[in-house]
């Protein structure tokens, strides 16, 4: 059974090699079919694959379909491991992937680049499934780097317009400074450790370095640099609300639901390893608590539909760090999963709105389009309810373990849950401002053209819908994978948390929702109010520029560089070669000399010539 | 019958050669310096006469027939372009028409 594992990234690989060298001589129907279908199958396999591991007929397994390197001692197999994380993971990619391939069939039908978009979709998902089902390091960065590679190309998917290739470009350098802190990591660890097996690696780890040594630390620390870029979180999550100037369905796919997550992913799955260095530990928490409420400021000041969404994709991302940085790394996966269903709800159903609206991103440019944009509406309810973690759907359960699980951490604990709740309220106060200024009150101009929907949207919203209600309610089997962890760093049990505790987690989003609907929707208090207030206006910019940092990457990386650059123009190192030229065209120049272009001057050379070698073959 | 002296030939030959050279590299008429051109063509042939006279072998003289062939030749392509030089350039001073320098 497990020899499938390996047909998982083969059905999106393939569909990639067709639509990639094929694609330009197939009718649409064709494209859409195979784009999608193959992730399709991929499903089917994920599902005939985790039938058998949830219902207890098998274990952990580990498949090694070849061996990919062997140099000297060294051996990398395309070794592929599957186990509960895993198995959440595949589910994810593929069940989620697919609704989004599916909505995609509709909603770039008309885009000329059809078949160029499913073959790059294709290869996201191959390789974010490489990425989760490696058994070994280098793999995954295999599939790490896949990722990458597609992000970038799908972010300047529309490259005809500069802008977008800038954010492409932007999104790849910076996601490419947490890699290279990665590939470093890995470094270490194989001369530390003399293998990049994740499973032996972990071992070795705990047999060899002890809680808190250098080495632990310092393979931990560069590990989180790139989980750090890939998740976009503080201080590389600048490039994450950029990469929006992809297709909808990317920022639903790659900028949502999975490849940001590879970095919570990575972290989970190397546990032991961040367990043997608690500071650092700690530290994914305190990143992740920044991050969250960075996020959440600055989500509450944008105006862009997808910029919102996107910096409240960095806040969740930063929720699943804090539950990694609290050791609740199963609560973290759980969140994971449901963010996966009601960020990819919301996304798709921000796709339908723009594309009903004629492209339109600015919210304060629609309004009260509850009745023409229905399916979108409901997807938005339900998918910003879930995000506000409302009681019962699926964000509250998850977010309700992070929370407690920080709750659970001697000393700082506290603090942790209490950044954490503050979060939530942001959460709440900026997904129903969304969801109020774009389908209740006044409609501000877009008049009703109806909404763009057709099965193939459709069908991925309603299930999506369903997903994000009641996700909450699906066990993850992942408690063998981490049972190590909860032992050390105490339990998330529930018998830890008071009523009080738990009465505010519920409250504390339903107030910000209520302070939404009182500045949004009902008009009791008004922003403009709000902004008269001395110091609103600059608080605003500040956050409205995500809190200045591409400011200040600018200030310290971009200006140093473009002057360094500026100064170097005529590059030193190049004088060598410049020598060589000026060499030549002085070599040159002399044998210009002689082309007088006079033939008496020739006649004279030749005979010149003739006379110094016959007298020479004559005398010598 | 008199026999004129090998390097008595071989002399004239020589002095016919030089003054064909004296002729090409000096002369700026193109059309004497095709004939300064002929000259030496000539002084070769009488090379391969006087040789071919004086070891009586026939070589030569069939030598001399294939350079008269050739001059002949070289002529008629020389002198064809040296009429469309004086169209369109209306000179025939190949200091003037030295386009081909570096």
């Amino acid at each position: 059974m497990f020899e499938s594992l390996g047909l998982l990234p083969t059905f999106p690989l393939l569909g990639f090699l067709t639509l990639f060298l094929a694609g330009s001589f197939l009718p649409r129907g064709i494209i859409g079919l195979i784009g999608a279908g193959s992730i399709g199958l991929s499903f089917l396999v994920a599902l005939s694959i985790v039938m058998p591991f949830l219902s207890g007929d098998s274990d952990v397994t580990r498949h090694v379909v070849y061996t990919w390197l062997s140099v000297g001692n060294f051996q990398s197999e395309f070794g592929l491991y599957l186990d509960g994380l895993t198995v959440v993971m595949i589910l994810v990619i593929t069940g989620v992937g697919f609704l989004i391939h599916l909505y995609s069939t509709g909603f770039m039908i008309d885009d000329p680049s059809y078949s160029r978009f499913f073959a790059i979709m294709n290869l996201f998902v191959a390789s974010m499934l490489i990425l989760v089902i490696a058994d070994n390091l280098l793999l995954l960065y295999l599939g790490w780097e896949g990722v990458g590679l597609c992000s970038y190309l799908l972010i300047g998917f529309w490259y005809s317009d500069p802008a977008n290739g800038y954010a492409a470009r932007k999104a790849f350098v910076t996601t490419r400074v947490g890699d290279t802190s990665m590939a470093i990591g890995l470094f270490l660890l194989f001369t530390q450790l003399g293998t990049l097996d994740i499973q032996s690696l972990m071992v070795l780890a705990q047999d060899r370095w002890d809680i808190g040594s250098g080495f632990a630390v310092a393979a931990s620390l560069l590990l989180l640099g790139g989980a750090v870029g890939k998740s976009a979180q503080l201080p590389l999550q600048t490039w994450l609300p950029d990469a929006m100037a992809g297709p909808t369905p990317i920022s639903a796919l790659i900028h949502a639901a999975t490849m940001v997550t590879a970095g919570v992913y990575l972290i989970a799955r190397m546990h032991p390893l961040f367990e043997l260095a608690p500071n650092i530990q700690l530290l994914v928490a305190f990143i992740g608590l920044a991050t969250l409420l960075i996020a959440g400021f600055t989500a509450m000041t944008q105006h862009d539909i997808k910029r919102i969404l996107a910096y409240s994709t960095i806040s969740q991302i930063g929720y699943m760090f804090l539950g990694l940085g609290v050791g609740a790394w199963s609560a973290s996966i759980f969140h994971l999963m449901t963010h996966a269903f009601f960020k990819a709800l919301l996304f798709l159903g921000a796709g339908t709105v723009i594309l009903s609206l004629h492209h339109e991103h600015n919210i304060f440019k629609m309004g009260g389009k509850w009745r023409q944009l229905p399916v979108a509406f409901a997807s938005f309810m339900i998918g910003s309810l879930a995000l506000a973690a409302f009681p019962f759907t699926s964000g509250y359960f998850s977010k309700d373990e992070i929370l407690i699980g920080a709750l659970a951490v001697e000393g700082v604990g506290f603090w942790l849950w209490f950044g954490g709740v503050v979060g939530a309220f942001f959460t709440g106060v900026y997904s129903f401002r969304l969801v109020f200024v774009v389908f209740f009150g006044e409609s501000r101009g877009h008049h009703d053209d109806g909404e763009v929907t057709g099965l193939a949207m459709a069908i991925p919203l309603f299930v999506l819908m369903i997903l994000a209600l009641f996700g909450g309610f699906i066990h993850i089997p992942v408690d063998s994978v981490f049972s190590h962890g909860t032992e050390l760093l105490g339990t998330h049990e529930e018998h830890s948390v008071s009523t009080f505790m738990h009465a505010v987690m519920i409250a504390v989003p339903l107030i910000g929702i209520g302070v939404s609907y009182l500045f949004y929707c009902a008009n009791i208090f008004s922003v403009n109010n709000l902004m008269r207030l001395p110091f609103a206006k600059s608080l605003h910019a500040l956050w409205f520029s995500g809190w200045g940092f591409d400011y200040l990457y600018k200030l310290l990386f971009i200006s140093p560089f473009l002057w360094l650059a500026k100064i170097n123009r005529r590059d030193f190192v190049d004088t060598f070669y410049a020598g060589i030229v000026v060499l030549t065209v002085f070599g040159n120049s002399l044998s210009v000399r002689s082309q007088s272009g006079l033939l008496r001057w020739y006649i004279l050379s030749i005979v010149i010539g003739i006379v110094l070698l016959v007298s020479a073959g004559a005398f010598l | 019958m008199y026999t004129i002296p090998f390097e008595h030939g071989l002399l004239l030959a020589s002095a016919l050669f030089a003054l064909g050279l004296v002729g090409v590299t000096t002369r700026r008429n193109i059309v004497f310096v095709l004939m300064s051109l002929e000259i030496m063509l000539n002084a070769t042939g009488l090379v391969f006469v006087v040789g071919s006279s004086r070891w009586g072998h026939a070589d030569g003289q069939v030598m001399f027939l294939m350079i008269l062939t050739l001059a002949a030749a070289e002529v008629a392509v020389g002198l064809a372009l040296i009429i469309q030089l004086y169209r369109r350039f209306k000179t025939v001073d190949i200091d003037v028409l030295s386009q081909l320098k570096g």
